[in-house]
């Protein structure tokens, strides 16, 4: 419909929200990510009600279905699916937003085929899901052999992310082609450094899945290396967990500060941030490694201190949001210490579905450093725990902070409003969510405590009195699960509104970019040389993984062969 | 190079957090240092067609090697443990071995300290001393197949 070419210049001050639509090109690629997303999330949450329901005792399953191939569902729908498609599609929106308004040809070229890649990827490996051959959980540790397509999805999934990366690179190094000597937009610098940490990432899993499963499935080879493909995993499947984080730090950063009407704190200090993730969250998977034989107890200890050192980009975070917070109830007359709190816009669900996120984020940044903390991870390694944890750390602050994207961006993409009443029901949503998260993960790490393990179907351990003290929890859990199932379908039902019927506006949507504070304070030249970074980030890996997977190599382990158990 | 400027409050609030992160990471390095405190581990292999037919494994049990101290060989298999019961008196000290001959398990006693990864081709160890009496479940805490649920064992501490 309207094709935006060149974005006027930035009005200085707390500008109204910038005029501007998408390409209709764009707003197709962007939708069609989306889509994707909300089917998984949707798949993933009914897993969830019947799995949930299952475990605490409430219903039993049909014959025809298991809870671990329903867990299997529930875990790469969500954790894999979901959140890749609607990470690429909000990485996209605001990169062609703020690199001159839109993606050239040859980039929407790129993003196609990633996304067909993605998607015959994804319906590859739900296909043998469903059918039972697959019933390995998402992270498909060896020897438990899945059908080979499970695998081939998987893959297909992770290079077709790959091209999803090269189109924002290569828009990026279009716009500094057309712009030199400038600072590149926050919102583009920062999704480059995303799309970095994950292709460096998935080359672990890449390497697991095409060199060791992918043949040893087939039977082509007829032994697999455990210990290696467990390390080749964690390499990335930690990283993983900053994939899903770092975009909704862009969206704190830099897209919040204009709906509250406030500034960027700084352009600088998110930058310094995101590096530190870049470098800090990859040389570190030995820590879900921790309770694991053939990896020497010194290199365990070095990943835990690089794990440890993501707190600083973490504390950073958290400053800069309260600031940022603080400065637009300033702006906007705040007086005394606290009264900006009371000018912040609480009744914006844009607004406030993040920031229900945001506090869930201190519980379970303190609950991830207990898990790190080399001799404490032993009280809690795979129990409820560690579910509990990531049902806090990425179902509510990351997903919360989705829930509050999607409000806007579905409708900014349909040419639709926003409307009062889907703003108030999204206010509903975010706190059904929000409580019901609460009980549930918190009732995950209580019994967690009590030494309940993870990934396990209804069981009393014929009636073992531990199981006893489990109980009480497993009555909340099982309140809570129709809570947060309730809440995924209200967002859902609210989504198919604003896509769909939602009244249409008659200007341009609006696509909220925060300005900084103060212009004239430029970043540093150095924060963009990327291969500097890059090389420093190989630098750590090497140290941390070299001497023990060329170890896991040099005296291998005698290998298993395929088996399936389920 | 990096001249980044920073509000003299964030300043403080990063020398407090980076502070207590290394004194933190300092505990954690002493503990296992000097009070040896670290978490299972060990790079003994065995294949794992080998297991039933290999020493120790061969005959899984809880052996007594001195006072009070006890040796417990385990084979953590698809759905059981071998032996699925264990018994010793209270105050004992129990070095565990245990590994797999077919896919990934856990070994993790609920209310104690025990909690290990079990991988094939690998032996896991971890010494544990029991104190307190009574019947202690073990359980398997990772994945191993339809039957996961039910893979238990016990202990029980007189
Ligand atoms: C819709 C509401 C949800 C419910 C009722 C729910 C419930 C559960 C339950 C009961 C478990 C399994 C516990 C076990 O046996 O170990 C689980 C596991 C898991 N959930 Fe959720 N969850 C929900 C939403 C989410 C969301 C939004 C995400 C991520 C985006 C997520 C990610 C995961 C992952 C990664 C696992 C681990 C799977 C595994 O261990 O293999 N869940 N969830
Ligand atoms: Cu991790
Ligand atoms: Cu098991």
């Amino acid at each position: 419909m309207n094709e935006t070419v060149r974005e006027p210049a930035r009005p200085d001050g707390p500008a109204p929200f910038e005029r501007g639509t998408f390409d209709r090109r764009d707003r197709a690629l962007i939708l069609a990510h989306l889509g994707v997303s909300f089917a998984a999330l949707l798949i993933g949450a009914l897993a969830g009600l019947f799995q949930g329901l299952q475990r605490t005792g409430f219903i039993q399953l049909p014959q025809a279905v298991g809870y671990y191939q329903l867990l299997t569902a529930h875990g790469v729908s969500l954790a894999l699916i979901f959140t890749t498609f609607f990470i690429i599609g909000f990485l996209y929106s605001g990169t062609a937003k703020t690199l001159d308004g839109r993606f050239r040809p040859f980039e929407r070229a790129l993003a196609w085929i990633g996304f067909v890649l993605m998607t015959a990827g994804t319906v590859m490996s739900l296909l043998m899901i469903l059918t039972n051959d697959a019933t390995v959980l998402y992270t498909f540790y060896a020897p438990m052999r899945a059908a080979p397509w499970f695998y081939i999805g998987l893959a297909l999934v992770i290079v077709g992310s790959w091209f999803s990366g090269w189109t924002i690179f290569a828009s990026y190094y279009r716009w500094k082609k057309a712009h030199p000597g400038e600072v590149s937009p926050l919102f583009a610098y920062m999704s480059v450094a995303t799309m970095i940490l994950w292709i460096i990432a998935t080359l672990g899993v890449a390497a697991e899945v095409l060199f060791q499963l992918i043949p040893w499935s087939f039977g082509w080879t007829a032994r697999i290396n455990v210990e290696l493909s467990r390390a080749l995993f964690w390499y990335f499947g930690h990283p993983l967990v900053y994939f899903w984080l770092l975009p909704a730090y862009i969206y704190w950063y830099v897209n919040i500060p204009q709906i509250i009407k406030g500034r960027l704190f700084s352009d600088s200090l998110p930058r310094l941030t995101f590096l530190l993730f870049i470098l800090y969250s990859v040389p570190v998977g030995f820590h879900h490694q921790l309770m694991e034989p053939g990896i020497g107890a010194f290199w365990k200890f070095l990943q835990i201190f690089f794990t440890m050192i993501v707190v600083v980009p973490s504390l950073m975070t958290a400053f800069a949001m309260l600031a940022t917070f603080e400065l637009s109830g300033r702006l906007k007359g705040a007086k005394g210490r606290f009264e900006w709190v009371r000018k912040l816009p609480w009744k914006d669900v844009r607004f406030f579905a993040p920031v229900l996120g945001m506090a869930m984020f201190i519980p379970a940044g303190a609950g991830g450093v207990v898990n790190a903390s080399y001799q404490m991870n032993q009280v809690v390694h795979n129990t409820l725990w560690v579910t509990g944890h990531f049902h806090m750390a990425l179902a509510t602050t990351v997903v919360s902070t989705f829930f509050g994207i999607a409000y806007w961006l579905v409708p900014a993409l349909t040419n639709r409003k926003l409307t009062r009443g889907a703003n108030n029901l999204g206010i509903l949503q975010s706190w059904l969510w929000f409580l019901g998260m609460l009980l549930l993960a918190g009732s995950m790490h209580i019994v967690g405590l009590f030494g309940e393990p993870r990934r396990t179907a209804y069981t009393t351990y014929r009636d073992h009195p531990v199981v006893e003290v489990w109980l009480p929890y497993w009555q909340v859990m099982g309140v809570a699960t129709v809570f947060v199932v309730l809440s995924v379908l209200l967002f859902l039902g609210i989504v198919v509104y604003l896509w769909a019927f939602a009244p249409r506006l008659e200007t341009a949507a609006e696509y909220p970019i925060g300005t900084p504070l103060d212009p004239a304070q430029r970043p540093p030249r150095i924060l963009e040389r990327w291969s500097l970074w890059i090389a420093v980030t190989a630098v750590l890996i090497l140290v941390a993984y070299g001497v023990p997977v060329w170890e896991m190599l040099q005296n291998p382990e005698p290998g298993s062969p395929p088996i399936r158990s389920w | 190079m990096l001249n980044i400027h920073l509000p003299r409050y964030e300043r403080i609030w990063l020398w407090i957090g980076g502070a207590s992160l290394v004194l933190f990471l300092i505990i954690l390095a002493l503990l296992a240092l000097l009070g040896d405190l670290n978490p299972p581990g060990n790079m003994r292999m065995i294949a794992p067609e080998a297991v039933r037919t290999t020493p120790p494994f061969d005959k899984p049990g809880l052996k007594q090697i001195g006072p009070n101290e006890y040796r417990a060989t385990v084979v953590a298999q698809m759905f059981t443990f071998q032996p699925a019961s264990m018994t010793v008196p209270a105050g004992s000290t129990v070095h565990f071995e245990v590994t797999s001959p077919d896919v990934v398990h856990g070994f993790e006693i609920p209310g104690t300290n025990v909690n290990m990864m079990v991988i094939p081709g690998h032996i896991t160890e971890f010494t544990y001393t029991f104190r307190k009496k009574g019947d202690h479940l073990i359980v398997c805490n990772e994945y191993c197949g339809s039957g996961h649920q039910v893979m238990m064992g016990s202990i029980t501490v007189q």
